[in-house]
């Protein structure tokens, strides 16, 4: 949906200076163009539970992070996001690739549990799913900027 | 000394500590968790102190990496547990990808989950500055010895980071509850204002 340029280019825009990621084979395309822009820095963590805690230092550091990462490894962080969004308050944004939502019939249970587990964490949410849809991307996290609140934008994605 | 000695020879916490506190820069950060917390709250307190709690288990590596890349210019230290490290070791690979040379992860290895009372963590006999070296940081020494580690900390925390120091301490068998020191949103307000104040 996305290419790297218009990622970057979007990141750019809002003014982040650093992405945590773990990439997707759908995020993982656009490593060529993260690593190239100029205007922030692409990290590589080793799993998931390890993204939130370091966006926490780089925040509480006067920096601002976006976190990157499939929903499986958002639910493998669940604490760790826990402990940064709820304990320490930190307004940390996300963009989380939502595996599988794109085919409606796939057995894929990592899209059965996305939305729910986001519900039940509190987490304010936006779905873009479409071409349409793609706008809202940069408006939501605008939007999360502006006012100071953490929230995901959950990135359709189609099957394994 | 035989790899056998180091393991059973160990320096009381307090006093380990006690050499990072005194060689501690007035504008480092020192971010703490666990059982390392509850002793270094118990000092004189600093502005630049970061205490992690509550946390999340493991956090506190990655949470100081994020200190650090954001403040380039000055030096961060965590003071991790053992068990706590352990349940994240990639950390350490993440850390030295990042090239951060302001940072010195300090274990404190205990052997034990003490926050919880003592229980045995596994693989106690892992040595933590030989992993470190091998997931590529740049510095790394073990300590069992208090003389030793007085001798040369010094000189281990002059050279580049990122550094690994593993400190073999003895465990806190009484009085290893930590209590929260304050609300975290308050705390957060200080450090803040104390990273801006020592820009």
């Amino acid at each position: 949906m996305f290419s790297g340029r218009e990622i970057a280019d979007a990141i750019s825009r809002l003014g982040y200076s650093h992405v945590v990621w773990v990439p997707d084979s759908v995020l993982g395309p656009w490593e060529a163009a993260l690593e190239a822009a100029a205007n922030f820095r692409l990290l590589r963590v080793c799993r998931e539970g390890e993204a939130w805690p370091l966006a926490a230092g780089l925040q509480i550091g006067g920096k601002r992070p976006l976190v990157m990462m499939q929903c499986t490894g958002l639910f493998e962080s669940g604490d760790a996001l826990r402990n940064v969004l709820f304990d320490l308050a930190l307004p940390i944004t996300a963009i989380v690739g939502y595996r599988s939502y794109l085919a409606a019939d796939s057995p894929d249970t990592a899209r059965k549990f996305a939305r729910p587990i986001l519900d039940a964490w509190g987490i304010d949410y936006r779905l873009v799913a479409t071409e349409d849809e793609k706008p809202q991307l940069a408006s939501y996290l605008a939007e999360c900027l502006r006012t100071g609140r953490p929230g995901v934008v959950l990135l359709a994605e189609g099957g394994t | 000394m035989s790899p056998t000695d180091a393991d059973t020879r160990r320096m009381p916490l307090a006093a380990a500590l006690e050499v990072l506190a005194e060689l501690r820069g007035d504008r480092d950060v020192v971010v703490t968790t666990m059982g390392a917390a509850r002793e270094w709250i118990r000092r004189r307190p600093h502005p630049l102190d970061f205490h992690y709690v509550p946390s999340t288990m493991s956090g506190g590596v990655p949470l100081a990496l994020g200190l650090a890349l954001a403040q380039p210019d000055r030096e961060v230290t965590v003071l991790s547990g053992d068990g706590s490290l352990l349940m994240s070791l990639g950390a350490l690979v993440t850390i030295a990808d990042s090239g951060a040379a302001n940072l010195t992860v300090a274990v404190i290895g205990n052997g034990v989950y003490e926050i919880t009372g003592g229980q045995r963590i596994a693989g106690t006999g892992v040595d933590f500055a030989a992993v470190a070296r091998a997931c590529g940081f740049s510095n790394v020494a073990r300590f069992s010895e208090l003389d030793d580690f007085r001798a040369r900390a010094k000189d281990v925390l002059s050279r580049p980071g990122p550094r690994l120091l593993e400190l073999k301490v003895e465990p806190v068998r009484e009085d290893y509850a930590l209590v929260p020191p304050g609300p975290m949103q308050h705390r957060l307000e200080r450090f803040r204002r104390a990273l801006a104040d020592s820009s």
